[in-house]
């Protein structure tokens, strides 16, 4: 930008007069991008003394609404001192400019920010994480009544969204899941194998592979895996149509979203958890069979003859069972995250977090959970 | 009716093609918009209104012809030889397209903040104003977007869309879904900023009561192609069955009858 784009000013205080005068000669683009260098100078004017300020615009070339509150602010503030003010020589375009910003300017006070004290603001969060627990046993009381409703009228159940759910959280998670799992087989017989080898005892690695997978991680990580996948997409979708008014279409059309939306989300995934489990295990297992025949000589035919030793049908019901109330867990708190969007884009992003983070905070209180159950019962 | 090929025009649309995949939206378009102008464009749903103002605004590459905005070829221009065009005008979109993270005021103060180098009382101070210009009460800026009404939606839009005293502002169905009143409240402060500002405004516009109230010029398109372009009345003089069916409807003759009274 060169300089004659920009305002300029030229200021001219007669002592002489009385009262004081300043002559203010403006000139130049008073514009919202040339008005930068002058405000300061305005600014430091407008709180000097003096008793009669001329403002002579005539070699303004271009004034704007930007540029044209400068000039009404100044001339207010100097007439709140108690000094008279007069502008001269605008071209008559710029001087309706002028009265209609000060027009204008009596109802253009910018909004105070409010201020919350951090008493409150504890408060407001303590507040808000309880109507949050409240809202959520709520939710899950709707879930259940809804779900007994459709066991009475087992017609009603929607097998279409099943089925697509099915392929999307199940079918479409193979690939990552299976992965996943052949990867933590070979860490955990490569973690193993160095320890076992000093005991002599390397068959026992089919024994942590086998045991390791099957009753803790497998289910675990398919689970939070799960959560990461499809947790997020049903917060993000519903909250979508939340936002966008959809999910109130679906109540005016007589469908519940309960029904069409959350319940199809929780049966797909109660189905096709476990089997995703079962999956992991036999990919898990794979990984360590890989391993113990690579670094400790197992055969595979040796390793999986103790595997059947180590496993009992109870290790691998203890890890299956487990699946669907993951399921129900990553399936709940991700819609209902998703019921709880409100607003815009920033709300959804930030429910489709608090899903994630929750599902699997809550799958991992869970897995705890059966683990003191499964103690107490000795399984 | 002006010529199409004068130099000065602000915008400069010539023989334009566009296509989204294989649909073919605009065929051989051309128009020219003149400075001081409030320009409308007309037309049935899908006919490629909203395409074309995309295209002008640079968020649609079209497939052959030119549009010169202030002089300046845009098909093709990159972002850093687009930004000095891009200040030079705003845009308010159909449905307003405000940050939803941030209230009215932060969505002015953004643009002022990004492009000049007032200081933050200052802008603060603009943005009331400018949020005051289009009719909103003080205490709107510190809304949030989702916490507005429609009409007041709208508003704020056009705020941020004139927050730098633009040129050139493009305003897409500035009226729609609007109350009667808050929509006429619009139609006078369209003309209110062309008159007071000095602006060119381009418009995309079902509303017939807008476009008699305010438009100049008016250009209805159709399939892509467009059928007329001049003043209401003239174009209420056109010999074509589509054109004919939008004037002489029973919303157009209602709006006609209106418009010719307050004259």
């Amino acid at each position: 930008m060169t300089a004659k784009q920009f305002a300029q000013l030229e200021i001219e205080t007669v002592t002489v007069s009385v009262p004081p005068t300043v002559n203010v000669r403006c000139a130049g683009v008073w514009t919202v991008q040339g008005i930068a260098p002058v405000e300061q100078r305005l600014a430091a004017l407008a709180s000097s003394d003096a008793g009669k300020w001329v403002i002579d615009g005539s070699a303004i070339s271009a004034l704007d609404t930007a540029g044209a509150w400068l000039l009404h602010r100044t001339m207010r503030a100097v007439e709140q001192r108690g000094a008279r003010v007069r502008i001269s020589g605008l071209r008559p375009e710029f001087n309706t400019l002028l009265q209609l910003i000060a027009a204008r300017a009596a109802t253009a006070e910018p909004a105070a920010p409010v201020k919350v004290g951090l008493l409150a603001s504890i408060g407001q969060q303590a507040w808000s994480s309880l109507l949050g627990v409240s809202g959520m046993l709520a939710f899950i009381g709707e879930s259940a009544i809804a779900f007994l409703r459709s066991l009475a009228q087992p017609h009603r159940i929607r097998w279409r969204p099943i089925l697509h759910n099915l392929q999307t959280a199940g079918f479409e998670a193979l690939p990552i899941t299976g992965l996943l799992s052949f990867l933590m087989g070979v860490v955990i017989a490569y973690q193993g194998a160095d320890q076992l080898q000093r005991f002599g005892a390397n068959i026992f690695i089919a024994d942590l592979v086998g045991l390791s997978m099957l009753r803790e991680l497998s289910p675990l990580l398919t689970a939070i895996i799960v959560a990461g996948r499809s947790g997020s997409a049903y917060a993000a979708q519903i909250g979508t149509m939340k936002i966008s008014e959809e999910i109130d279409a679906l109540r005016t059309i007589g469908i519940g979203p309960q029904e069409l939306l959350v319940q199809p989300k929780i049966l797909a995934l109660v189905i096709a958890l476990p089997l995703l489990t079962v999956y992991a295990d036999v990919a898990g297992v794979l990984g360590g069979m890989l391993m113990a025949n690579s670094m400790l000589d197992i055969s595979f035919s040796v390793f999986l003859d103790r595997l059947e030793d180590a496993l009992s049908l109870s290790s691998f019901l203890t890890g299956i069972i487990k699946a669907p109330v993951f399921a129900v867990i990553i399936a709940l708190v991700g819609c209902f995250q998703g019921f709880q969007v409100s607003g815009g884009a920033d709300s959804v992003g930030r429910q489709t977090t608090v899903s994630v983070v929750q599902s699997i905070f809550l799958v991992i209180v869970a897995d705890a959970l059966f683990s003191v159950i499964f103690n107490w019962l000795d399984l | 009716m002006k010529k199409s090929q004068e130099p000065s025009a602000v915008i400069d649309i010539r023989a334009l093609h566009t296509r989204y995949g294989k649909a073919v939206v605009h065929e051989n378009v051309s128009l020219a918009v003149q400075p001081g102008e409030i320009f409308s464009l007309v037309g049935g749903s899908g006919c490629g209104k909203s395409t074309l103002l995309r295209a002008i605004i640079m968020l649609l590459q079209p497939v052959s012809g030119s549009i010169r905005v202030f002089g300046q070829e845009v098909i093709g221009l990159n972002d850093e030889k687009a930004l000095p065009l891009r200040r030079r005008w705003g845009v308010m979109f159909e449905r307003g397209a405000l940050f939803s993270s941030l209230t009215v005021a932060e969505n002015v103060a953004m643009v002022l903040h990004e492009h000049t180098q007032l200081s933050a009382s200052l802008i603060d101070e603009v943005v009331a104003l400018k949020i005051a210009l289009t009719g909103l009460p003080a205490d709107a800026g510190a809304k949030y977007p989702n916490e507005l009404s429609g009409g007041m939606r709208k508003r704020a839009a056009l705020a941020r869309a004139i927050a730098l005293d633009p040129e050139l502002l493009f305003l897409d169905e500035p009226t729609a879904g609007l109350d009667p009143l808050s929509a006429s409240g619009i139609d006078e402060l369209v003309k209110s900023l062309r008159d007071v500002l000095g602006l060119t405004i381009m418009m995309v516009t079902h509303d017939l009561d807008l476009l008699w109230r305010t438009a100049d010029r008016v250009a209805v398109l159709d399939k892509g192609h467009i059928l007329g372009i001049g003043s209401m009345t003239e174009l209420s003089q056109l010999d074509h069955p589509l054109v004919r069916e939008y004037f002489y409807g029973p919303r157009g003759r209602a709006a006609r009858e209106q418009a010719w009274k307050k004259k």
